[in-house]
């Protein structure tokens, strides 16, 4: 990995001042413009999705010939009808949630995504879907970019990472993006607690934290970071006792389904968030990938249970139409399974984008996984499967016809030629 | 304390976990020649540190059975965070993180495919706490702190843990395995830009038959050891893009299986010789040590990278050439690494105190700052520099400061009696006795102003045993002593 996101520094002493406005004044700038808000939750499957694995072209022949052990077959997927082209598709049997919402028209499966040259590093490939630009990785990712659009003052909560770190895609100019991995956890303690004297040290903290020293920017940058964790304290302290609507149940030991729960909270609060980052991990199946009822098995659960419990609760709550998720990952993976009946990295994956304002289906078309057939679908000698839907093209539609941003402008391109999702 | 040299304290927060009162006047006796001396050579110094886990004096461990770190990880996490507060080869434990961080492998797969005893002995194990003397990757990294990185990279490929994480235990001449021959180039050598993808394919066929096997019982007198399989290697020619042999051919020749493990000792010699690793180590290491803030030193860069290809690898010439240089030392350098999480706790508990604490409630708090040892993200090891410091992991940071402070604010109280007749005046006591970069005006004020709020102050007992522990909370909680 470069050194560059590391030693991206967020645009100087400029970046923070605004968000060091007051609290009471920022709760207030929040309703105002959460009330009409659309919100967008991006949703990482980290390591290399095999797509092959979730979204099954499995009547290709070549797909059982060349994994001949993680082969999922025609009675074991979800069958979910033809695709464009007239490849027959499943869903990975675990997905019966997503089959489900599918079938209701509100799930999007973008096939063959990607992009030229297609790089196989888990880091390059993050960095080029991070900031949707495969010559040139460093820099302000494509939803930060996004976030720079957004008239100030802009809201420290505008944006809302359940992971402990800053994603490359969500690393903006001049908006903190807060990390609420856990909103109950997030909260500051005192050796007084339960005392007044507790209330001083926060309040003095604060103050501590509010000062930009204009010569040293590290020191700055991390006061703006504390600054930006008291300022939303009290409203994320607000989405720690979220109660998901009836019969919606978040599964404890799934830690996805629980970020998608904080995202729950904070939609069902109305605190005013436009985009959150959701990650869940597991997907660089390189050995004893279990599609069928191992590993890879356990994931697609998890992806699933997690979805659907968050598609449910926010139907339930007259949410959904607010809400807009898209999903990616790095890259796909090797057609063929390797010795240790797992695959190793490939090229284009699959993107799932679902909500109230997607228009469901099945887009794009499956590869010819015959290695020899000279097929445009595949790359590498056959080996990889080749993309055709360019992936900044369904960041420009969500861009465009959902954030309401420019598409162009931030992309630093026109891709306005994307699927119809939405 | 009377004097305090920044100078010494800037080498033991760098080259070590921070000093206390007492660890610090050691190494100023010493003078800082003799101290960069005896951190480098640490070999010198007897290793005692782990008998003195359990006893008073120390800061304490908690489990809930017999505290067993070559078999379970929690307390793998304890003796190693123990081992980072106490030992006297501060060094040795400082490289042992940093090359955990550059050969990022992370107990959860490696348990997960294995089982949770054989995970955590192929973690951390000694090899004198294992069946047949195998040591463990945190041990490797331990015994090569300051080593041959040549050495080490041999020994990387060879380590059990590694084998899992890469799944190098299943790379076949059938079907080569590309995970350990694409991260050796991409991160533990020359770096991403330097190889090509066929070079994967190439450096997978070469490493077929570094393979796993499981020794002994099936109970815990069994374990897994590495073995070169020459029925599994791959025997034909491997071409790279790059020179293998020095003079300059790029071809590793076909040979038998049985001399086939020479294809592997030839690609790490080519790769340890590169010199884009070279390159690559020194930046790293200039982070590591020197400064994440400003414009890093190219003359240094080029030196250091110099240093490694003529000392034959040895980290230990290129550690020295870092320590003693002039950017190094240079005092507009203190201060410009962001610490990493475990750095923060460990120097917060020497500086603050630490007897009656337990380190595994400082296991917790970790995760919460984005660091729980044992468990890199990913391959490529934390994110590190400004990465660290989110909302939620700066709260942590607080909040670890809280936790620490409540836990000692009986020792605090007592230790601070008639040190504050005036709020400057504790102010200054706590200014000296920890080492946070200097607060600018408004700041300093803000501290004093805690102290003087809700009270009229006069320095009793029962008002300092409240004001002490806030304070020092405020302190180590503030973005001024995130800097190491």
């Amino acid at each position: 990995m470069t050194l560059t996101r590391r030693d991206f520094v967020r645009g100087g002493v400029s970046a923070f001042t605004l968000s060091f406005a007051a609290p009471k004044f920022l709760c207030d700038l929040a309703l105002a413009q959460g009330a009409t808000s659309r919100n967008l939750v991006v949703v990482y499957l980290s390591g290399g999705n095999d797509s092959l694995s979730m979204v099954v072209p499995f009547t290709d022949p070549f797909y059982a010939s060349r994994r001949p052990s993680i082969a999922l077959t025609a009675g074991q997927v979800l069958q979910i009808g033809k695709d464009s082209a007239g490849n027959l598709i499943g869903l990975h049997p675990r997905l019966s949630g997503l089959k489900g919402i599918f079938d209701q028209g509100r799930l999007a499966l973008i096939q063959r995504t990607g992009y030229e040259n297609s790089s196989r590093s888990h880091f390059q490939g993050t960095d080029i879907w991070s900031t949707a630009s495969p010559a040139f990785t460093q820099g302000p990712g494509w939803l930060g970019r996004y976030l720079d659009t957004i008239p100030a003052p802009v809201d420290p909560l505008v944006a809302w990472n359940t992971t402990g770190q800053l994603p490359h895609s969500l690393q903006a100019n001049l908006v903190g993006v807060p990390a609420i991995p856990s909103p109950a956890a997030y909260a500051f303690n005192s050796p007084n607690a339960g005392t007044a004297e507790a209330l001083n040290e926060r309040t003095f903290a604060t103050r501590i934290s509010s000062h930009v020293p204009v010569n040293k920017p590290h020191l700055a940058f991390v006061n703006s970071t504390a600054h930006e964790a008291f300022a939303t304290l009290d409203r994320v302290a607000s989405v720690a006792t979220y109660v998901p609507s009836t019969g919606v149940t978040y599964p404890a030991n799934n830690g996805f389904a629980q970020a998608l729960k904080a995202v729950a909270g904070a939609l069902s609060r109305g605190i005013g968030t436009r985009v959150f980052w959701v990650q869940t991990g597991g997907y660089d199946t390189h050995a004893g990938q279990g599609v069928q009822a191992g590993g890879y098995a356990a994931l697609m659960s998890t992806l699933n249970d997690g979805l659907t419990a968050f598609y449910n609760d926010l139907n339930n709550q007259g949410l959904l139409s607010q809400t807009m998720i898209l999903q990616f990952s790095e890259f796909g993976r090797r057609i063929q399974e390797n010795a240790s009946n797992g695959t190793d990295h490939g090229a284009a994956s699959i993107m799932l984008a679902m909500g109230g304002p997607v228009r469901g289906g099945l887009y794009g078309t499956a590869p010819n996984l015959n290695p020899n057939s000279g097929s445009p679908t595949l790359e590498n000698g056959g080996n990889d499967v080749h993309y055709e839907t360019d992936f900044r093209s369904v960041y420009a539609r969500v861009i465009d016809n959902w954030l309401g941003g420019d598409s162009t402008k931030i992309l630093g391109g026109d891709f306005k030629n994307g699927p119809n999702i939405i | 304390m009377a004097f305090r040299d920044p100078q010494i304290e800037h080498l033991l927060r760098r080259a070590g976990f921070g000093a206390t009162p007492t660890e610090l006047d050691y190494y100023q006796n010493l003078g800082l020649g003799a101290a960069i001396d005896e951190l480098v050579d640490f070999t010198r110094i007897a290793d005692d540190v782990d008998s003195k886990i359990g006893t008073p004096g120390y800061v304490g461990t908690t489990s809930t059975g017999e505290f067993s770190p070559s078999t379970v990880i929690n307390d793998a996490r304890q003796r190693w965070l123990f081992r980072m507060t106490h030992s006297k080869r501060p060094l040795q434990e400082k490289m042992a993180l940093f090359w955990h961080n550059h050969f990022a492998t992370a107990y959860s797969k490696v348990s997960g495919n294995t089982n949770t005893l054989d995970g955590a002995r192929m973690m951390n194990a000694k090899a004198s706490e294992h069946p047949a003397g195998i040591r463990g990757q945190l041990q490797l990294f331990r015994d090569f702190a300051t080593g041959n990185f040549r050495d080490l990279l041999v020994e990387v490929a060879k380590d059990p843990a590694m084998l899992v994480w890469l799944d190098g235990s299943t790379n076949n001449k059938l079907k080569p395995q590309e995970n350990f021959a694409r991260e050796i180039m991409e991160l533990f050598t020359m770096g991403v830009g330097f190889y090509t993808e066929p070079d994967v394919y190439a450096g997978a066929r070469v490493f077929t038959g570094w393979n796993l096997q499981r020794s002994g019982g099936a109970d815990a007198s069994g374990y897994y050891r590495f073995v070169y399989n020459a029925g599994a290697h791959e025997t034909t020619a491997k071409e790279f893009s790059f020179p293998i042999y020095s003079d300059g051919s790029r071809t590793i020749p076909a040979r038998s299986a049985a001399d086939g493990m020479q294809d592997g000792l030839d690609l790490i010699d080519a790769l340890a010789r590169n010199p884009e690793t070279g390159r690559r180590l020194a930046r790293k290491l200039y982070a590591f040590f020197v400064s994440e803030v400003n414009e890093p030193d190219e003359q240094l860069i080029n030196q250091v990278a110099q240093v490694y290809q003529q000392s034959g690898f040895s980290m230990a010439a290129v550690l020295r050439t870092i320590l003693l240089s002039r950017a190094f030392n240079a005092p507009s350098n203190h201060f410009t690494r962001y610490s990493w999480p475990v750095e923060f706790v460990v120097r917060a508990m020497k500086e603050v105190g630490y007897a009656g604490f337990s380190v595994n409630s400082a296991i917790g708090p970790l995760i919460n700052m984005g660091q729980q040892l044992f468990e890199p993200p990913d391959v490529a090891g934390w994110d590190l520099g400004q990465t660290w410091f989110s909302t939620g992991a700066m709260l942590a940071r607080m909040n670890f400061a809280a936790t620490l402070t409540q836990n000692q604010k009986n020792n605090i109280a007592v230790a601070v009696r008639g040190k504050g007749p005036t709020p400057e005046a504790l102010l200054s006591f706590y200014l000296d006795q920890l080492t946070p970069l200097d607060y600018d005006r408004p700041a300093y004020d803000d501290l004093l102003g805690y102290l003087r709020e809700s009270v009229t102050w006069n320095g009793s007992d029962a008002q300092l045993a409240v004001k002490a522990p806030g304070l020092l909370h405020l302190i180590v909680g503030s973005s001024e002593y995130q800097f190491v």
